[in-house]
């Protein structure tokens, strides 16, 4: 494929500035091979059935060049949730803004770094953990280690608890066009740590670019992580994302994914239970109108005995959009006492919309106890029935039950500003004041 | 009572063979040539000649599936024997020449031999090996102007019938097994149901694999013509054998506006010994297209076979139209199955069912694959799948690889599957009242099957409930 051999070139014509941090440069060489041998995966890949990333494949994203943003703290504002108080930390086209990150002195022993601050105060740590869970099978991931610039470590020391959230915002404007973002995040949370985490993206300015972000969570014994993603790129862009997180035991790992953005997004959360009794929570919510395509994959590993997983996956598709879910839940051998529930639900609102859904049960172990729901569906007509009886007109009867099926939903989320933020964006986009 | 295997394949020798039988089989190996000596020796009509070839070359341009969830060693087409006939000179004279740990099995299940007198109300179209042998109550049939015979047969008297609907279903580029199947089928069944007919008799036929190292490659094709209805059985099984055996049917059923099918399998194909040496390949493909108003019914109870894949599916065309899935899987030693259903609504206000139960033990992998697919133009179509899996011992596997791909936003679709240990409570209680370990298994397990079981026509239902209790046993210290 010329778009791969593509990507190549670009790799060779970067100079890498970290070319004395030798593993560094090593480890992008042996991910751009790991990149040219695998090639962009096409939908004879069952992982990718259906979803044709060939908008992606055919043509060539430049990695962003860094430039001055022009961006203001006004211009933050609709990201950050009204939230002064949490560590707040800006990419503006995948490079870092100092001036319009916030993220205060830690008033504990732990560390929330860029990639380039890490380079200096903890070199070591990058070395020994970077690219560690990251799936290397993966033609994405592979092209994120080949191509990253900067990214943010976390590193939260034994039995502290980070009490402010850390939110990671990545804008993206008009010079990002035609070009390509590959940013990294790792979080490192030692045993009995406690961190909570918030991914955004978003653009300023459409125009059609490619985010491909990879995400490495390990989670000690004891430790609890939770791990927001809040995917609202522009209509125009791609979006990738691969979150993969390791549990030691009796750890949390708590994640929610939010999207509405992107023409086409593939967002991947994978967990390995790797301790005994740990819980780990999947939940996510996507949104679609017009011609977007979302596609979800998580994939839980159950490894050690008696952890449990929960999983909740809704969508709402609207106009000729796409929405794919594929959730695994993978049980080996050793995996007794194994407690596994995944339900993932489709609300098609219009003609053209369409669904597909691949809930997976792979199970090697026999004390278990796994299940797994799926619907795919129109809103219920006796309910819109009685909404009208009461009185409520049909189309806000409908943008409530639509409303209410998103919110269901929300209330997972435990970080309790964010829930109200994302409440609020669907509560304006499902219920317009006009529809009485 | 009930209908088994053996008795009735014993049951024609007995009275006698079907003399037109030429030779016992053809030289191993599958070459364009092997495919003209099927059809000659057959004595077929250019036109299936043709069909035939065309799909020999597209069997050759196609490569075995690697997708399902199933680990065997290489299959090679080349050392198989693609067509065997029963030798009509030395059937088997009596109860002595069958395979002793057959007899033992249907000991267990409790038939006698002469229970075949029994089965009066079932016509049996035994197809021993490739060519059917014996065709009983042709008369009561043919009085309702039901053509049940066998496939090659129908070939020479009905030769319209086939050309219009062989391959309508499944065609011969449909996938690996069936295109090798249409290129070397060697027999199998017909049915016709003329208009309007609800046919007086439950048909049935028993597959039967004897000779060492064949394939068997059987056709069935089943056409209900507009409001005509049937139910039909079919059984299988094979000897013991060390070697494993590759069989490679095709089922296709049609049932134009408002007609209705029911097909009905019990699989108990060798499996393999408890080292998993031996047993038959089982790759399959059955499927129904299901005209306006019509209703096409699958249920399957698979005991048997080392490896099967299988995927009875409804193609539900027309407007109305209803499909309808139950099965029961059992794996157990090293068995592996690999089986489920698809549901293609292409019309609208279409139905579809699927219930599916999966038992595993020993070192059994047992995989539940389906497909639901709503088209954009299948307004009000709706299905509601349910698959649960059942794990007995620590060293089996179940999986559940559901996909639901849904373009009409006015289908309603649910889905629900689950996996959970045999309940220990349950076990306990049982015992606690007396019964033993095995007998606590086959009954909870029955439990769990009976939405499948009570699907299934009387006599099929309690033999495939002892048929359980049998593949299970040893599954519990």
């Amino acid at each position: 494929m010329s778009a791969q051999s593509n990507y190549r070139d670009v790799f060779d014509a970067t100079a890498h500035p970290d070319a004395r941090k030798a593993w560094l440069p090593r480890m992008k060489i042996a991910a751009i091979e790991q990149f040219e041998a695998l090639g962009f995966p096409t939908t004879r890949d069952e992982d990718w059935h259906f979803t044709s990333v060939s908008p992606i494949a055919e043509r060539t994203f430049k990695p962003v060049r860094p430039s001055p943003s022009t961006l203001t703290a006004a211009d933050l504002a609709p990201f950050t949730y009204g939230q002064s108080d949490w560590h707040l930390l800006v990419f503006v086209n995948g490079h870092y803004e100092p001036a319009l990150s916030s993220f205060a002195q830690l008033d504990v022993d732990a560390q929330v770094m860029t990639f380039s601050e890490a380079f200096k105060e903890a070199p070591e740590l990058l070395a020994e953990r970077l690219g560690t869970l990251a799936p290397r099978t993966q033609a994405f991931t592979a092209l994120n280690t080949a191509f990253m610039a900067d990214g943010v470590v976390i590193r939260v020391p034994v039995d502290i608890a980070l009490e402010a959230p850390v939110h990671i915002l990545h804008l993206t404007d008009a010079h990002a066009t035609n070009a390509s973002q590959h940013p990294r995040t790792l979080v490192i949370a030692e045993r009995g740590a406690q961190v909570t985490l918030v991914e955004s993206f978003a653009t300023i300015g459409g125009g059609t670019y490619f985010t491909n972000h990879v995400a490495e969570v390990i989670v000690g014994d004891g430790a609890r992580v939770d791990h927001y993603k809040v995917q609202r790129e522009g209509g125009a862009a791609y979006h990738v994302g691969t979150t993969q997180a390791t549990q030691g035991r009796d750890s949390i790992y708590h994640s929610f994914s939010f999207a509405t953005g992107a023409q086409l997004s593939r967002t991947n959360v994978y967990a390995k239970l790797l301790g005994e009794n740990c819980e780990v929570r999947l939940n996510g919510l996507y949104a679609l109108e017009e011609a977007q395509h979302a596609d979800h994959q998580t994939f839980v590993e159950h490894i050690a005995p008696s952890c449990s997983s929960r999983e909740v996956y809704k969508g709402i598709l609207d106009g000729t959009s796409h929405g794919v879910f594929n959730g695994k839940v993978f049980v080996h051998p050793e995996a007794q006492k194994t407690d596994g529930k995944q339900t993932n639900k489709a609300l098609l609102l219009s003609e053209g919309a369409r669904v597909d859904s691949k809930p997976q049960l792979e199970i090697f172990a026999d004390d278990v106890k796994c299940t797994h729901g799926a619907t795919v569906g129109r809103l219920d007509d006796m309910a819109l029935f009685y909404m009208k009886s009461r009185g409520i007109g049909a189309d806000r009867a409908r943008a409530l039950l639509t409303y209410a099926f998103a919110a269901e939903v929300l209330e997972l989320i435990e970080l309790e500003p964010l829930k109200v933020a994302l409440e609020a964006l669907l509560f304006e986009r499902f219920i317009p004041p006009d529809a009485a | 009572m009930s209908a088994s295997i053996e008795s009735l394949v014993n049951k024609e020798y007995q009275y006698g063979f079907v003399t037109d039988v030429e030779s016992d089989r053809i030289p191993i190996g599958l070459t364009e040539e092997t495919v003209r000596l099927i059809s000659a020796k057959k004595r077929e009509p250019e036109w299936l000649l043709d069909w035939r070839l065309k799909a020999f070359k597209r069997w050759q341009s196609m490569t075995e599936p690697t997708w399902p969830n199933v680990k065997y060693t290489a299959i090679d087409y080349q050392a198989q024997t693609y067509y065997s006939a029963p030798r009509s000179v030395k059937p088997l004279q009596s109860l002595e020449e069958v395979d002793p740990e057959i007899l033992k099995t249907y000991e267990k299940l409790g038939i006698s031999l002469n229970e075949q007198k029994r089965l009066s109300g079932v016509a049996v179209d035994a197809i021993f090996d490739s060519v059917s042998v014996g065709t009983t109550m042709k008369a009561e049939l043919k009085k309702h102007g039901v053509i049940f015979c066998s496939f090659g047969e129908a070939v020479l008297d009905h030769p319209e019938l086939i050309q219009k609907y062989l391959g309508s279903v499944v065609p011969y580029s449909d996938n690996f097994f069936a295109a090798l199947n249409s290129a070397v089928f060697s027999d199998g069944s017909f049915v016709y149901i003329p208009k309007g007919v609800r046919c007086p008799l439950e048909l049935s036929t028993y597959f039967r694999i004897n000779a060492a190292d064949t394939g068997q490659f059987e056709r069935t094709l089943i056409v209900a013509d507009e409001g005509a209805s049937v139910s039909y059985l079919e059984g299988c099984t094979a000897p013991k054998r060390a070697t494993n055996q590759l069989h490679a049917a095709v089922v296709e059923i049609v049932a134009l506006d408002n007609a209705q099918v029911k097909y009905s399998t019990v699989q108990n194909w060798y499996a393999g010994d408890k080292d998993g040496v031996g047993g038959i390949y089982n790759f399959v493909t059955k499927r129904g297209k299901a005209f306006t108003n019509s209703k096409i019914s699958w249920t399957q109870v698979e005991t048997g076979s080392a490896i099967t894949w299988k995927y009875p599916s409804v193609i539900l065309q027309g407007d109305n139209s209803t499909g309808e899935f139950y099965s029961v899987a059992v794996v157990n030693n090293y068995q592996q199955a690999d089986t489920g259903t698809k549901m293609i609504h292409i019309g609208r206000n279409t139905k579809s069912t699927i219930i599916s139960k999966g038992i595993s033990a020993g070192h059994g992998q047992n995989s539940y694959r389906g497909q639901v697919k709503v088209l954009p133009k299948a307004h009000g179509a709706r299905n509601y799948t349910q698959c649960d899996s059942m794990l007995i011992g620590n060293q089996c596997g179940a999986h559940t690889f559901p996909y639901i791909e849904v373009a009409n936003s006015t289908a309603t679709l649910e889905h629900e599957a689950s996996t959970s240990k045999i309940g220990e409570d349950q076990i306990f209680y049982c015992k606690q009242r007396g019964l033993n370990a095995e007998h606590a298994i086959s009954l909870i397990v029955a439990g769990f099957c009976k939405e499948v079981f009570k699907e299934l026509p009387m006599e099929f239902a309690l033999e495939a409930q002892q048929l359980l209790g049998i593949s299970l046993e040893g599954s519990v210290g």
